[in-house]
């Protein structure tokens, strides 16, 4: 074939894209293909494809998706955390004469792959899976308002994930950093496909992200239960919705943004370019619009899962439900007037910095609020410490400090000795891990009864809660130390040997950190195996004061099979004190959407965009882009999208469950 | 108590066919055809602006450019999303105000943050390097 034609079909991909040369890669290649082909072969000999497509992969139900999500989650954990682990390892062992195992080149993807799978792909789906399992049940709606898009939405998320995967595979990724500044991540200085990856990864997630989050905002106006007015919601219910709220304001300027950018690189255009009028500095200064509220989309449903843990596990209403409400809105207000102080040193007067500097500290106020709000509903509890409990603890006592870094950080003077330094790392590791990743194990700890009829295993974890916990101490406080001493980020060699105890200290702590990981798998692996002794046959396992406890674990497939009045804030725990009977008779026929295999077939589409506008091979582009407005078409004219669940069978699932009841009384 | 009441409430239906969405009416076919034709006719001005030079100075321009925009989205928020005060109980009335606060931190803030950043990092240039084309 002639040049031009390879070129025509197949744009920059050739098989230079294939990292033979990189031994690391091939390895990891290898070991994916290995396990992918083992899974496969697995779930082919035990004929479970079928149930997976009708059941899983097809589903329209907010608890299935849910499950998903956190699925996600937790493999892109593991890609994420290996990343760490390498970052790790290099830093504790090139000093002087030593180059490390990793070269420049592949160190640089390594940490913009470790920032953008964590962030995107990581604590997202944690706290979109959190919420799409437990807000419908909380409001006792029986699923969200927009099922299909729901579906769709995660799918959307997977693949940009996938996306993300491919380029360690199929060329390289970003070489820029997590945000991808320009002028560096311009065609000028990253002509390759790295920024193209980043690029096309986050719009096709980006897609999920804000229609999930207009999704959840619907559920939570439109589809409460009667009686439960906005100020009887659950703080988790509060939290999330104002998540939302964050996410469709700032993510349409991610997209924006990141559209601007591929217009420089693909159509020639000058934003971001260094001359011709364009202006890098304008891209930080938009991609921190959305970036700042990006921080409290992910960690105010943190917050809402630990009011509802510290509740639960100290017996007792929470302290001050009111101030909790009105400071998480104050939050998601001022989360919109902070951004300049993650660039302070761009070059702005005083007038500017010191400006955003008080307001960034005047946002710690009702985060302080929040802290006190727990502390106090501690105060005179009866507090059982079980796992998700741990978690709020180890929460509260490890964010303080991150939020008092932070509000050092807060100062401008300050800043420009600590910018960009590996403070600023230990810093937000700090809030992150702290805050949204403890969180997030609290919520999954907390909720997994519900979502499955068993609790998971206390023993493990525990080991895992406290490996995180101590691992995370030893990673991160030398950072602090290094920090402090001038060391800055994304470096892969250092020539300063004194520097290194510091390093292998943090290293250290990052195994003990993946000793917590492994544990947290094992505590879900032992969970399952000991399933009848851990079993949850009351819906209630933790003595819940929400309504999402009032169900059976796991609930049916419509949720309630009456949709619950409410009268206070606690609502189950408030049917409990009044003597609620559950009703055994009277059911009728329940409305309910249908699966559709439409999310993950646009999903698979969009993947196929991706790559195509990735490697310039714009028929593909083309012929996939009409394909996948046409099948979003298509699906439009599917009028079979909903079905009665027959009364008959709701008859027999909700007996099943009073028999049960019965049989433990 | 009523913990449970008999009727499943309507908002619970999640895929509901029939369509009542209180207060907010959906446009007729010449609501969408005025407001597509609006649409192009402001897409259009700004760029005749633009290409062919009508204004006298550049900031002139930007100014029009940015005017004819802020009707452009009242305009989509009229004829495509049927806005006003009293649908959806008025949530959608508390989503337009908090957007539009949103949207003016975000312009304003940016415009201040650049505006400073020009003001100390770009002001005394020989040959200033913006003008160039």
């Amino acid at each position: 074939m002639s040049p031009d034609l390879v070129k025509t079909i197949f744009g920059r991909l050739t098989w230079d894209a294939i990292p033979f040369h990189e031994p690391i890669l091939l390895g990891t290649f290898a070991m994916v293909a290995l396990g992918g082909i083992t899974v496969l072969a697995a779930l082919t000999y035990f004929k479970v494809w079928g149930y997976l497509w009708r059941e899983w992969l097809t589903s329209v139900d907010h608890k299935k998706i849910g499950v998903m999500y956190i699925i996600l989650a937790i493999i892109m954990l593991l890609r994420g955390f290996a990343d760490a682990l390498m970052m790790r390892a290099q830093q504790a062992i090139a000093f002087g004469d030593a180059a490390g195992y990793l070269p420049p080149h592949h160190y640089d993807q390594v940490f913009t792959a470790h920032g953008v799978i964590m962030i995107f792909f990581v604590a997202m789906p944690l706290i979109t899976g959190l919420m799409n399992l437990v807000v419908p049940l909380q409001i006792g709606a029986r699923d969200v308002a927009f099922p299909f898009l729901n579906n769709f939405s995660f799918w959307m998320t997977v693949g940009g994930a996938v996306t993300v995967m491919l380029s360690l595979f199929v060329g390289e990724f970003a070489r820029t950093g997590w945000l991808a500044y320009p002028p560096l991540s311009n065609l000028a200085y990253s002509p390759d496909v790295g920024v193209d990856y980043y690029i096309w990864s986050l719009q096709i997630a980006g897609v999920g992200t804000t229609l999930s989050g207009i999704n959840l905002i619907v559920t939570i106006v439109k589809m409460r239960a009667p009686g439960m007015s906005l100020m009887k919601m659950p703080v988790f219910t509060w939290t999330s919705l104002c998540s939302n709220v964050l996410i469709v304001a700032s993510f349409p300027i991610l997209t924006a943004v990141l559209a601007l950018l591929t217009a420089d690189r693909y159509l020639h255009t000058n934003f971001f370019t260094n001359d011709f009028g364009g202006n890098p500095m304008m891209y930080v200064n938009l991609i921190w619009i959305w970036g700042h509220p990006e921080v409290y989309i992910l960690v105010l449903p943190a917050f809402g899962v630990f009011s509802e843990v510290v509740s639960t596990f100290c017996g007792k209403r929470l302290f001050g439900y009111s101030s909790m409400v009105y400071a998480t809105v104050v939050i998601t207000i001022l989360s919109y007037i902070v951004w300049l102080h993650h660039f302070f040193t761009m070059g702005s007067g005083a007038s500017v910095n010191s400006f955003f500097g008080i307001t960034t500290m005047i946002i710690s106020i009702p985060t302080g609020a929040k802290i006190f709000n727990w502390l106090f509903t501690m105060y005179r509890g009866r507090i059982r410490f079980e796992v998700p409990m741990l978690w709020t603890v180890g929460f509260m006592v490890t964010f303080v400090i991150g939020g008092m870094t932070g509000v050092l950080l807060a100062v401008p003077p300050a800043d420009f000795v600590l910018h960009n330094s590996l403070f600023l790392i230990a810093h937000f590791h700090n809030v992150i891990i702290g805050g949204v990743v403890f969180g997030m194990f609290a919520g999954i700890v907390y909720w997994f009864p519900k979502a499955f009829g068993f609790k998971l295993d206390p023993f493990w974890g525990k080991v895992s809660f406290w490996f995180w916990q101590i691992g995370f101490f030893f990673a991160f406080m030398p950072l602090y130390v290094l920090g402090l001493m001038g060391v800055t980020r994304r470096m892969s060699h250092f020539e300063d040997h004194s520097l290194q105890i510091w390093f292998v200290i943090s290293a250290f702590g990052a195994v003990l950190i993946l000793i917590g990981i492994i544990a947290f798998v094992l505590q879900m692996v032992v969970g399952y195996l000991k399933r009848e002794q851990l079993a949850d046959p009351t819906g209630d396992p933790w003595g819940g004061r929400t309504l999402e406890w009032s169900t059976s674990s796991p609930p049916p497939a419509y949720n309630f099979a009456f949709t619950p009045v409410i009268h206070e804030v606690d609502a189950w725990h408030d049917m409990k004190q009044r003597g609620y009977v559950r009703p055994t008779t009277g059911f009728i026929p329940i409305h309910m959407p249908k699966n559709t295999g439409a999310g993950i077939i646009l999903a698979g589409i969009s993947i196929v965009v991706g790559f195509a506008m990735i490697w310039h091979i714009w028929w593909l582009a083309v012929a996939s882009f009409v394909a996948l407005v046409g099948g979003a078409i298509a699906h439009t004219f599917n009028f079979k999208r909903d079905y009665y669940i027959p009364a008959e069978e709701v008859v027999r699932v909700e007996d099943a469950r009073t028999e049960a009841l019965r049989s433990l009384a | 108590m009523s913990a449970a009441s008999h009727d499943a409430h309507h908002a619970h239906d999640a895929h509901d066919h029939g369509h009542d969405h209180d207060g907010g009416a959906h446009g007729s076919l010449k609501d969408y055809v005025i407001g597509f034709v609006l649409a192009v006719i402001l897409t259009a001005i700004p760029f005749w602006l633009v290409m062919g030079h009508v204004l006298p100075t550049n900031q002139m321009t930007a100014i029009a450019v940015m005017g004819l925009a802020i009707i452009q989205v009242l305009v989509h928020m009229i004829y495509f999303l049927h806005m006003n005060s009293r649908s959806e109980g008025g949530w959608t009335m508390l989503a337009l105000v908090f957007t539009l606060v949103v949207v003016v931190i975000t312009l304003s803030g940016s415009l201040w943050v650049m505006h400073n950043l020009d003001t100390h990092m770009m002001a005394p240039m020989p040959h200033d390097m913006r003008e160039v084309p």
